[in-house]
């Protein structure tokens, strides 16, 4: 570990942390309804869409109208997307001529960015066509992110509201999440990365004679713009294979650190607008400083374990740390960071392979995902997530101070208990369950890349980057056959669909619930001891669960290496 | 009833029939309703089916499978155990209760005559009917008194020999059926059938069997029932994970893992800490008609508490003589003394007392003076004496000036303006200090003011400021003018004081302060009450209450003593704490299991995950075995916990979480560690593994 390695983690999160208030204050406008600064422009084409749609933002809906109004959004984005895949053949915007997409991989396709997981058993410049990448992919980077964010504003007005029945209209915050946060922001973005050598053109790929003679096809398209939401959506899905370790898609080290601060800006900024709309903002920074204590201890063991690198290489006299799968322009601190912040937020873009970490080194990511994606997470999704684990921490510590437990005055009570642990309990039955057959069945066995423990730990990190709706691949495993297309889908939608249902069905009945009034004897949530215990219950909750599985994959692989042993 | 109140946790009256109840509630309809230890009752009866197939075909390692099963059945019976041991301290109560309720004959009045009666069973008696009950009967049945007045024995239910009035009219005229009337006799209009009667209701209580799950415990329930579903997962795919790695895990190997992980600790004493809870109320002689007003009583927020006799000391004092200008106090004291030498209430006596004490007045024989007694009434609002034609009258300054008035129309002294200016100024005075003033006059001339004064019990102030850093607000309800009461208020520490209530705006701050999302505790006795008791979240009844009043609160305190309902507040929180504690304990725990259990498991194909075993367990076999019994060791170690509850301090709510995440949090942590270690160390020296 170096010196110059810790300033750029320290820099990397102070410039997060600036961003939180400014950002959190304007979403909290967006989403209250209030005038911001773009209102003169986009005020107008909001209400001709709401207009068209047939819906008004004093439309306010129950949390079964708003769930059953996201299902059937998703539901068509979903059947859109698939027939793009397709039919792209015959569809215009094809300079590379792509054929139609298998069935099972167009399935596992549209699952993947219908719910914000990117998960791509596919490489884009091989396989999809310009139309099926913008209309298809980049909307549903847009929309499946502007439905995280959704959910999480329905949730937080659980919270906010008291003795009310309604949380919110779906078609509205779908609509102010896209129009005023998410498409100001990438187009900024895009011309940033544009400015930074990304390609933005719709333009036939180019072929180049190379210096040995030999004849090269170079992949271009509208990179930038899709890179910008990539990010920003944490959607993860990059247009090249390669994804951010391509330096089309990641030209140097500022675009990197403008791409990992893009990846946290609107799921910190959310613990923000939670805390403005409950009235106090430190509840909202409480939430967002348990989520900095997992990222640091994260970022930490997997810079560390990097940077200390194999003994085994170390012994025939290779100094330093591994360099395995990473890009020289980025080094060693900037990929373990790029590692923790796409597996922590539920991106799943990369700039390295997470597959070539050491053992411990690629632990992190694994962990990060299984703790359900909740330090700082997806966009909207990490914080409903998170949520779900503070009604489960309340209840336990709320107890301990004597009273039937509450959390900004909502008391949590059987009703909020069994949604959370509905939620909770949805990834580890996505991430095992799927895992535990994938590992004796000859189909899923036979598309291991490295037997031993390191294969185990491709499926498992396959499962749980698909539940955990994180989209990053661990390399090595072959993802493109119907079992892994099929089964990691499902995944995806359980990933994605069960935690929502429950979540709302929180903010539901939390919405109709009086508020307490604060008192002496009240835990209060907005302080230190709050975010020791919600991290203790995070990693105990989560760890507890997967130690098991852990065991036998990364653990006992580092174990073995330390014995000189390798996989 | 007194006795059992002593009954210690290791009684063997209670431990004895308890072991003999944890076998009996093996049966299935009464483990369901437990659903973490149905979960082990059924993989333990699995286990058991396999161990005895292993044994018929001569499987591997069959004593160690043989302990598996044995410490899985254990873990069973030391959770029934528990709740039998809370059981039988309520069902040795209830066992008292019993023996009064003796099959007595009651005298049925036929149309109200209290000569004409017959004799019929006390069980055949209907609500409506009338009955009289002379010295030395059992009241049949619950009642209203509606004529006489009787000292009646309430030991039965109060623990407390010393005898109480019971009369007609009022506050004090409910009985309860089993209590004997010592003296004099009473006409009760029968209010509870057979079966249905207060100790009927008090024995079924005490037992248990209307016990039903309250809401916190159903939403902890179901999160145990959600990490038991967890931990089913993550047991439940190793299999597969070790058949990858080309190794094979026995049943009985997975079954000790899922059984040490699920929360068997806190699902285990659950039920025992509710019972616990309901019976530490009834030690206190308080009864809890159902454990969610238990519940509640943790929840409280708002304490309205009655002025008199749970702030101030019931009656008021004579602190002082205040004379007029013109009088001596001499003179003043002199005749307020003679005024109420008759006068048996508090306050008449209080003045006797001041008079003796400062001025040296001796107590008069009324008889040798030829003196009257002239006794208060609600008309004249005045008491006093009358004498060789001379009289003298102390009351309301109001009433005493509106008597001057109406005997200076009849012909006696006019009085000044300046005596009344003057009288009023005092009376002005000691009302703003929250006293009480008496006026005295002697034959139409003013004398001066008696100084009355509400005496706030000792140590009430510092029980408020505690009940303050509970976060709890107290409100003192008083019938006082809104002066007197502030300045009572301010004396004792309230929060806040509701003055002149009545019924209905006592009823309607309840609704204010609930509307507000609080939760709201009182007691009240009188059927005036009523309505505000059942208002209130917790409403408690005083025992000496009437009818109404019993049946609206959700409490009944049976030595009728309202400075209970700190302490009823305080048992609330205790047992949320208790419940919350080792849940915690019990979650924790689970990290040094897994250090024991999983590197046993796997090591045959897994060496290198020796690594792990950290505690330096001796074998795979011994590691696993010490983990499961802990797990089932601990369920007995933690029964006096559960029973006597978790201590509840007033530090604040911060501080308290983090005391008790420090014990049980960390402890839940660090100690499975040490025993697991110990366990394994005694077994292998037994030559157990």
């Amino acid at each position: 570990m170096t010196f110059n390695g810790w300033i750029q983690i320290l820099v990397f999160c102070g410039i997060v942390v600036l961003l939180v208030k400014p950002l959190g204050g304007y979403m909290t406008r967006v989403f209250s309804g209030e005038r911001t600064l773009l209102s003169p422009v986009l005020g107008p084409l909001e209400r001709l869409l709401y207009g068209a749609a047939g819906t008004s933002e004093r439309d306010e809906q129950h949390w079964t109208t708003y769930a059953a109004a996201m299902l059937f959004f998703n539901l068509a984005g979903f059947l859109l997307l698939y027939l793009l895949q397709r039919l792209q053949g015959s569809l215009p915007f094809n300079p590379a001529g792509m054929g139609a997409v298998g069935p099972e991989l167009a399935f596992n396709t549209a699952v993947s960015f219908v719910t914000n997981t990117n998960w791509q058993n596919y490489g884009g410049e091989s396989t999809m066509s310009y139309l099926t990448q913008m209309a298809g992919l980049t909307v549903q980077n847009f929309v499946s992110a502007a439905t995280g964010i959704a959910i999480a504003v329905a949730l937080i007005r659980g919270f906010a509201r008291a003795s009310a029945k309604t949380v919110g209209n779906f078609w509205v915050d779908m609509t102010r999440a896209t129009l005023y946060v998410l498409l100001p922001l990438c187009i900024v973005l895009t011309l940033v990365y544009v400015y930074l050598g990304v390609p933005q053109t719709l333009g036939a790929y180019v072929d180049a004679a190379t210096v040995e003679g030999a004849r090269q096809t170079i992949a271009l398209g509208p990179v930038a713009s899709q890179l910008a939401i990539k990010m920003l959506g944490t959607n993860g899905g990059g247009f090249f294979n390669a994804n951010s370790a391509h330096p089309f898609e990641n030209p140097d080290a500022i675009s990197n650190l403008i791409q990992m601060v893009s990846i946290f800006a609107i799921g910190a900024a959310m613990t923000n607008v939670f805390g403005r709309m409950v009235g106090n903002e430190r509840q909202g920074w409480a939430i967002l400083a348990t989520m900095g204590v997992l990222f640091i201890a994260g970022v930490a063991v997997c810079y560390w374990a990097e940077a200390t690198g194999n003994p085994l290489v170390h012994a025939l006299g290779l100094e330093g740390g591994n360099m395995e799968g990473k890009e020289t322009r980025f080094g060693i601190a900037s990929s373990a960071l790029f590692a923790a912040i796409t597996t922590a937020a539920s991106c799943g873009a990369v700039n390295a392979m997470h597959g070539s970490f050491t053992a411990l080194g690629g632990l992190i990511p694994l962990i990060n995902m299984e703790l359900g994606e909740v330090i700082v997470g997806g966009v909207g999704a990490g914080f409903y997530g998170i949520l779900l684990f503070v009604v489960l921490a309340i209840f336990v510590a709320g107890l301990m101070v004597g009273r039937t437990p509450e959390y900004l005055g909502k008391k949590i009570e059987a009703k909020e208990v069994k949604m959370a642990v509905l939620g909770i309990l949805c990834l580890p039955a996505a991430m095992l369950i799927f895992t535990a057959i994938a590992v004796v069945l000859p189909t899923g066995v036979a598309s291991i890349g490295t037997p031993g423990p390191h294969g185990f730990s491709e499926i498992l990190y396959a499962y749980t980057s698909g539940a955990a709706n994180n989209g990053s691949a661990f390399g090595g495993l072959t993802g493109n056959t119907p079992w892994y297309n099929i089964t990691i889908g499902l995944a995806m939608l359980m990933g994605r669909f069960l935690i929502i249902i429950p979540a709302l069905a929180i903010a539901g009945s939390l919405v109709m619930k009086k508020s307490v009034p604060a008192s002496a004897g009240t835990f209060p949530t907005d302080g230190g001891l709050f975010v020791g215990l919600l991290t203790g219950v995070i990693l105990i909750v989560g760890g507890l669960t997967f130690f098991p599985a852990l065991a036998v994959g990364p653990i006992v692989e580092h174990l073995a290496m330390l014995l000189g042993q390798t996989f | 009833m007194s006795h059992s109140k002593t009954a210690s946790i290791m009684d063997a009256r209670i431990l004895v029939p308890a072991l003999g109840d944890a076998f009996r509630k093996l049966d299935p309809r009464s483990l369901a309703r437990n659903p973490v230890m149905f979960v082990v009752a059924v993989v333990s009866a699995l286990t058991t089916i396999l161990f005895l197939r292993d044994l018929a075909t001569g499987g591997e390692s069959l004593g160690f499978s043989f302990q598996i099963v044995l410490w899985l059945w254990f873990t069973v019976l030391f959770a029934n155990f528990a709740e039998a041991v809370a059981e039988g301290r309520g069902k040795a109560q209830a066992d008292s209760l019993r023996k009064t309720r003796t099959e007595t004959q009651a005298r049925l009045l036929a149309n109200g005559d209290r000569a004409r009666f017959k004799l019929v069973p006390g069980t055949s008696l209907k609500v409506g009917d009338v009955v009289i009950v002379e010295a030395g009967d059992i009241i049949p049945s619950d009642g209203e008194v509606i004529e006489g007045v009787a000292s009646v024995n309430e030991a039965a239910i109060t623990g407390e020999s010393a005898p109480v009035i019971r009369e007609s009219g009022g506050d004090r005229s409910a009985v309860t059926g089993g209590t004997q009337v010592l003296s004099d006799w009473i006409k009760v209009r029968i209010t509870a059938a057979a079966g249905s009667t207060f100790i009927d209701r008090m024995i079924s209580l005490v037992e248990g069997a209307e016990r039903q799950k309250t809401p916190n415990e159903i939403a902890l329930n179901i999160l145990l029932a959600g990490m038991t579903l967890i931990f089913v997962l993550a047991t439940a795919t190793i299999p597969s994970f070790a058949s990858y790695a080309g190794g094979y895990i026995p049943v009985i190997v997975l079954v000790a893992l899922f059984v040490t992980l699920i929360p068997t600790t806190i699902g285990a004493l659950l039920s025992a800490i509710g019972i616990a809870g309901m019976d530490r109320l009834v030690r206190f002689n308080v009864l809890a008609m159902s454990g969610r007003a238990v519940e509640a009583a943790g929840d409280v927020d708002t304490l309205l508490l009655d002025k008199t006799g749970t702030i101030t000391l019931g009656n008021r004092q004579a602190t002082e003589f205040r004379p007029i200008r013109g009088v001596g106090e001499q003179e003043l004291a002199d005749a307020a003394q003679l005024a109420s030498l008759a006068d048996e209430t508090p306050e008449g006596r209080s003045i006797v007392v001041l008079a003796k004490e400062k001025y040296g007045i001796r107590a008069r024989d009324m008889g040798s003076l030829h003196a009257a007694f002239v006794p208060f009434t609600a008309q004249s609002r005045m008491s006093g004496v009358d004498f060789d034609g001379s009289s003298i009258r102390k009351g309301a300054v109001d009433a005493v000036l509106k008597h001057i008035d109406e005997t200076v129309t009849a012909g006696g002294n006019r009085v000044g303006g300046e005596a009344i200016r003057d009288i009023r100024s005092i009376a002005d005075e000691i009302a703003k200090a929250g006293g009480t003033p008496l006026a005295v006059v002697r034959d139409g001339r003013l004398l001066g003011i008696v100084h009355l004064k509400d005496i706030v019990k000792g140590g009430i102030r510092e029980r408020f400021a505690e009940l303050r850093r509970m976060g709890i607000r107290t409100v003192m309800i008083t019938g006082d003018n809104p002066m007197t009461a502030a300045a009572i208020a301010a004396e004792a520490g309230v929060d806040d004081f509701l003055a002149q209530a009545t019924p209905e705006n006592k009823l309607s701050l309840i609704r204010e302060e609930q509307a507000k999302g609080k939760l709201v505790a009182m007691c009240g006795d009188g059927t005036n009450d009523a309505p505000a008791l059942a208002q209130a979240d917790v409403g408690v009844a005083m025992n000496t209450g009437t009818v109404a009043a019993r049946e609206a609160g959700n409490m009944v305190d049976l030595d009728s003593d309202p400075t209970k309902l700190i302490e009823i507040v305080e048992i609330g929180k205790q047992l949320l704490m208790t419940r919350g504690a080792l849940t915690t304990f019990s979650i924790a725990n689970d990290i040094a299991k897994y250090f024991a259990i999983i590197p046993a498991m796997f090591l045959a194909f897994y060496p290198q995950l020796g690594a792990l075993n950290i505690m330096g367990l001796e074998t795979p076999q011994s590691a696993i075995l010490s983990a499961i019994i802990f797990n089932a060791l601990i369920i007995v170690a933690l029964i006096p916990l559960s029973l006597k509850g978790v201590k509840y301090r007033a530090i604040g709510a911060g501080a308290l979480l983090s005391r008790n995440l420090l014990v049980y949090g960390l402890g839940g942590i660090v100690v499975p560690f040490v025993g697991i270690k110990a366990i394994d160390i005694a077994i292998t020296a037994l030559g157990l593994v």
